[in-house]
């Protein structure tokens, strides 16, 4: 009873929070509005038994995607200048489209029922063959590095590509409207706050281990590379901000960053054509040791490495990527 | 349980109409965006509602759990790899909006349209 009132209430603060964002024309109220509301949405997936999401949530949203808006607002402008067009038809529009998705509510199988469709059709093999086939505790891991590698695969380039894209677009020159008004930041960080930096130098170690145990402890407890990726990313963002970008880019470099982004990517692909090689389908991972689940928990370390360096690489060269903006370079 | 659950389904009907509201309503690029992102979180919470099952918990095998129910693994790593995938695509919007902030000299589409005028 007392863990339903809590879900409502959780969700009853996101939708609070969510019209808070849309209604202010505050953007840096809105951008930290954004990291509560992701954190609020972390933990109502970790109630409701996905604790891999909520904690993917809990990283990105709360963490990184924050900083990231919060860059972009540093470059562009702070408040929203122009009142919503044709508000009402808007309104009536989307008040029309909820009453419609409300009604259909109805007739979706009822929360939690094991008959439902969704948990009748593959997801029973999937939680009875993981401990036969890869004997690793964490289903969702076993699936998402395992059974349906390749369209992690997919996921992991998508992240590359959208990388390659923000490098892309921040490093063309700068076009003819470009005035110095754009608050230019000194690059120092916070170096002369001593209550953050002191703090701040506490937690970092302490970030990046944990980041490394989520990576290599995914396979037995809620976490993985996607996770372990942005937490990481978030702990060296968390440097920069303190120390300045150039320390963070004494520390990683950014030629570093950009081989770790290709890299992982391109070892994920390699255990996929090392096992056709050896006479396997497409990241079969069987090929590579006798004992079949041996082989499995091989062949998901090493992607999972993969995804690591791919996505702390790139969240780590987009933040630098708008940072650098920021400077004037 | 049975109202529970539709409670999850009506928040995530009125967080996914908020965050359109702001893509379609709201003029500034970024306030756009932001409302995407809200979009976006709602799909999440619909893909997380659909995969609970009653008495159930994360899908992690406990040693020794007997005739143990686990939450439905498939939406969890469809949204799973989706956040992180979200937040690569945000910053390239983001990129976007900075590199248009710097052409226009503004994120107002109103303003942006009237400087394309000839």
């Amino acid at each position: 009873m007392i863990g339903t009132l809590f879900s409502v209430f959780v969700l009853l603060l996101l939708l609070v929070t969510a019209v808070a964002i849309v209604q202010t024309a505050n953007l840096f109220v809105a951008s930290m509005l954004a990291g509560i509301f992701s954190l609020l949405l972390a933990t109502t997936f970790f109630l409701l038994d996905a604790a891999d999401v909520a904690l993917t949530e809990a990283a990105v949203g709360a963490g990184i995607s924050t900083v990231l808006f919060l860059s972009a607002l540093a470059l562009t402008s702070e408040t929203e200048r122009t009142p919503a067009r044709w508000s009402g038809l808007a309104l009536a529009v989307v008040a029309t489209a909820a009453a419609v998705l409300i009604y259909a509510t109805f007739d979706k199988p009822a929360f939690g029922d094991p008959e439902a469709p969704v948990h009748t059709h593959v997801a029973p093999w999937y939680i009875s063959q993981t401990a036969a086939e890869v004997d690793i505790p964490n289903i969702v891991t076993a699936v998402l590095a395992s059974f349906r590698a390749y369209d992690t695969l997919g996921e992991v380039f998508v992240v590359l590509t959208a990388g390659i894209g923000v490098l892309f677009l921040l490093s063309a020159r700068r076009g003819i409207a470009y005035r110095d008004d754009i608050a230019r930041r000194d690059g120092e960080g916070l170096r002369h706050y001593v209550i953050p930096r002191v703090v701040g130098r506490l937690l970092i170690p302490f970030i990046l281990i944990f980041g490394l145990y989520v990576q290599f402890h995914g396979e037995y407890g809620p976490g993985g590379a996607f996770q372990a990726g942005a937490i990481i990313a978030a702990g060296f963002i968390l440097l920069a901000l303190l120390e300045g970008e150039e320390r963070a880019l004494q520390a990683v470099p950014l030629q570093a960053l950009l081989y770790l982004s290709a890299g992982g990517a391109l070892l994920y692909g390699g255990v996929g054509v090392a096992s056709v090689l050896l006479g396997g389908n497409f990241l079969e991972y069987r090929v590579f040791l006798p004992g079949p689940a041996a082989s499995q928990q091989l062949g998901i370390i090493a992607i999972e490495l993969g995804v690591g360096l791919t996505v702390t690489g790139v969240l780590l060269s987009i933040f630098h990527a708008f940072a650098a903006r920021g400077r004037g370079l | 349980m049975k109202l529970l659950g539709l409670i999850h389904y009506w928040v995530f009907a009125i967080l996914l109409m908020v965050g359109f509201y702001a893509v379609i309503a709201k003029l500034n690029l970024i306030k756009k965006l932001l409302g995407l992102a809200i979009f976006q979180a709602a799909v999440f919470l619909l893909y997380i509602t659909m995969g609970v099952v009653e008495g159930g918990t994360a899908p992690v095998v406990q040693a020794g759990a007997v005739d143990a129910v686990y939450a439905n693994p498939l939406p969890q790593v469809l949204i799973l790899t989706a956040i992180v995938v979200g937040i690569s695509t945000m910053a390239l919007g983001l990129g976007i909006v900075v590199r248009i902030k710097e052409e226009y000299g503004t994120v107002e589409e109103t303003e942006i349209q009237e400087l394309d005028q000839p």
